[in-house]
């Protein structure tokens, strides 16, 4: 058991470990919680998990900053990570922002017509409409 | 700049007049009249402008088509950085096709909303309302247009960000429209991030983000479990956004508290670009050489779409709302287009890609009926529109053509494409599966029955008037329902660029773009 934890499996890719595990907590909180800012937040963290892995796909084992010198005389022998995730993940990061203020600039407004922010809470107001539009209709027929 | 290549024959070569630039004019003519609307303020110049950028990408995206209708293509290199390092956007005859039905249905939908929009979104809404509507076509059209994995991600988000907030806009007919749009924000967002996890094990395990380049090295690794995981994460991620039964608990919500001018638009266009991105992934990307190793296609799409053919169209007929008896069987005809892929044959993709072209002009017209309702009574519960066929003649006769695509009946477009679907299923020996086709039909026959019923048997509320809706609210309604017909009757072009289509899935090289 202990060589299992400290094999290579486990230890040599401890960062793709953290993502799993963050990305679990992550989808987790969104589907468990009811509260419409802490899904926000489970979201989040759903998120920087990728950020995480296409981080961890850039490293290039003994390589180092992927920034050339100034007087362009560069090093044949040096390694260099990859930097195309991060650029990638750059985009990644602005969508995440994007998405995260979104949907809490929809949840100031959705406190202001339902003066709450609990999901369950929400869902018994819906039915209630959904109950009297059905009995408006019920009227009507009679 | 940028150069032109046609794969067949390499001539690299500046670009120097503008036809050379049609691919990222495209994308560019809605991205920068976006802000400009925004900028400028002026309300009465919003709709024209909008309008007007939509009608240039008409013509930009007939352009492109006339270059490669004989079956040529164009690959554009963004910024002159040579593929597959550098951004490629790929146009081909089904690209250039898919752009055009993008482009011309959000031209008819912004032609209605400039008399129509005023019964669902206050004036002051509006300038912004239309930098979204055209934020929301740039990313739609670019993610149809481009070569590069994660681009497809990039615009993916544009448009569904900018959908997120277009369906926010029903609040001010009902505070719904904030918890449909909410429920969207969540399920949208796992959606492409699952999509992103995709992309990056693809990228771990080929180095390359290029479609076309990805495609060759996936064709050497097919055992290896990144690159599975890396597929049941694109399916799944995609499948959310195309709301493909189980992943559509987000659609009926949004569809039906989003305004009428955005569902059609949406309806039209959002879920088929999503269904259409799966296709160029499982097929182009994956190849098919891949999909006959997993279990994916007898496993999961085929029980699936049947279940979604039935169940939704049971609650569709459930529902006591037009509306909302629309979006439910939105989530149904996704069944047949899934079926269609489940049969994996040539004639069962032909049906999945000219039903996902007919399909997209009924619903888009169909919702533009529901939208003229909303505009003269203020509501589409069947309860409101009790005897609209004799107050509304023009609407309700449109509104019946497309209802009878809907249900797939000789002579309209609908029925074209269940007609090869069944014709798909007998292919294959699978009989039951043409007779579930049939059935699901009838269910299709009673759920819009009851639209006919409240709209022509009902008698009128007492005092209605004969009350139309503009001509020019007319117009683009007759022209969706009138095309529903003529491509019911005319196949030529719509089942012409369908077999091209399915030749080139099923053949799996870089033929679909």
């Amino acid at each position: 058991m202990v060589e299992f934890f400290t094999s290579d499996f486990v230890l040599g890719r401890l960062n793709y470990w953290f993502f799993i595990f963050l990305m679990m907590t992550g989808l987790y909180i969104v589907i468990a919680r009811s509260n419409l800012v802490k899904k926000i937040v489970g979201l989040n963290i759903f998120q920087t998990s990728v950020f995480m892995l296409y981080i961890s796909i850039g490293k290039v084992s003994g390589g180092t900053a992927p920034i050339f010198p100034i007087d362009m005389n560069i090093d044949p022998n040096v390694v260099y990570s990859n930097p195309l995730p991060h650029v990638l993940i750059l985009t990644a990061i602005v969508v995440g922002i994007a998405t995260t203020s979104l949907g809490l600039a929809l949840m100031v407004r959705i406190r202001e017509s339902y003066h709450t922010i609990e999901e369950h809470e929400i869902a018994e107001q819906e039915q209630e409409i959904m109950r009297k539009e059905l009995g408006l209709a019920k009227e009507g027929e009679v | 700049m940028a150069s032109s290549v046609s794969l067949s024959e390499p001539i690299h070569h500046v670009a120097l007049s503008l036809a050379d630039q049609l691919p990222i004019l495209q994308i560019i003519i809605p991205f920068i009249t976006a802000p400009l609307i925004v900028f400028l303020g002026v309300r009465q110049l919003a709709w024209p402008l909008a309008f007007l950028a939509s009608v240039l990408c008409v013509v930009t995206s007939s352009l492109l088509l006339k270059q490669v209708i004989d079956g040529s293509e164009i690959s554009y290199q963004l910024g002159g950085w040579a593929p597959p390092l550098g951004i490629e956007y790929r146009v081909d005859a089904v690209n250039a096709f898919v752009l055009l039905l993008i482009s011309g249905i959000a031209s008819v939908v912004l032609f209605w909303a400039r008399l129509g929009l005023k019964a669902e979104v206050p004036e002051r809404s509006h300038a912004l309302f239309y930098a979204l509507f055209l934020l929301c076509l740039t990313g739609l059209m670019g993610v149809v247009i481009t070569g590069d994995a994660f681009n497809v991600f990039v615009f993916l988000e544009i448009s569904s960000l900018s959908t997120y907030v277009l369906i926010a806009q029903g609040c001010h007919q009902d505070k719904r429209a904030f918890t449909a749009s909410y429920n969207y924000l969540i399920m949208g967002t796992i959606g492409a991030t699952f999509f992103v996890i995709g992309i990056g094990f693809l990228y771990m395990a080929t180095g390359t983000l290029n479609m076309a380049d990805l495609a060759d090295r996936i064709a050497l690794q097919h055992d290896n479990r990144t690159i599975q995981a890396a597929f049941a994460f694109i399916v799944v991620g995609m499948g959310l956004k195309a709301a493909i039964y189980p992943l559509h608990l987000w659609m009926p919500n949004a569809y039906t508290f989003a305004p009428s001018p955005v569902v059609a638009f949406l309806s039209g266009t959002a879920t088929k670009m999503a269904l259409y991105v799966l296709l160029r992934f499982m097929f182009t990307v994956f190849q098919p050489a891949f999909l006959e190793e997993v279990p994916l296609i007898e496993a999961i799409i085929l029980p699936f779409a049947i279940v979604a053919m039935f169940a939704s169209s049971i609650s569709a007929f459930a529902q006591r709302d037009l509306k909302r008896m629309l979006a439910h069987s939105s989530v149904a005809q996704l069944g047949y287009m899934m079926l269609g892929i489940g049969l994996f044959s040539h004639t069962g993709l032909t049906a999945t890609v000219i039903h996902l072209f007919n399909h997209g002009i009924t619903k888009a017209a169909l919702f533009l009926g529901v939208g003229c309702y909303v505009f003269v009574v203020g509501g589409a519960s069947y309860e409101k529109l009790k005897g609209l066929g004799k107050t509304m003649p023009w609407t309700s006769a449109a509104m019946v053509i497309a209802g009878l695509s809907l249900v797939g009946v000789p002579g309209t477009a609908g029925f074209v494409s269940k007609w090869i679907l069944v014709q798909a299923a007998f292919e294959q020996g699978w009989w039951i599966f043409a007779f579930l086709i049939v059935l699901s039909s009838i269910l299709a026959v009673a759920y819009v029955w009851r639209m006919i019923e409240a709209l022509y048997l009902a008698s009128p509320a007492e005092g209605a008037m004969s009350q139309e809706v503009p001509f020019l609210m007319l117009l683009p309604l007759w022209a969706l329902a009138l095309s529903t017909l003529y491509f019911g009757l005319f196949t030529d072009i719509t089942l012409g660029a369908a077999k091209a289509a399915a030749s080139g899935l099923m053949s799996g090289s870089s033929g679909m773009f």
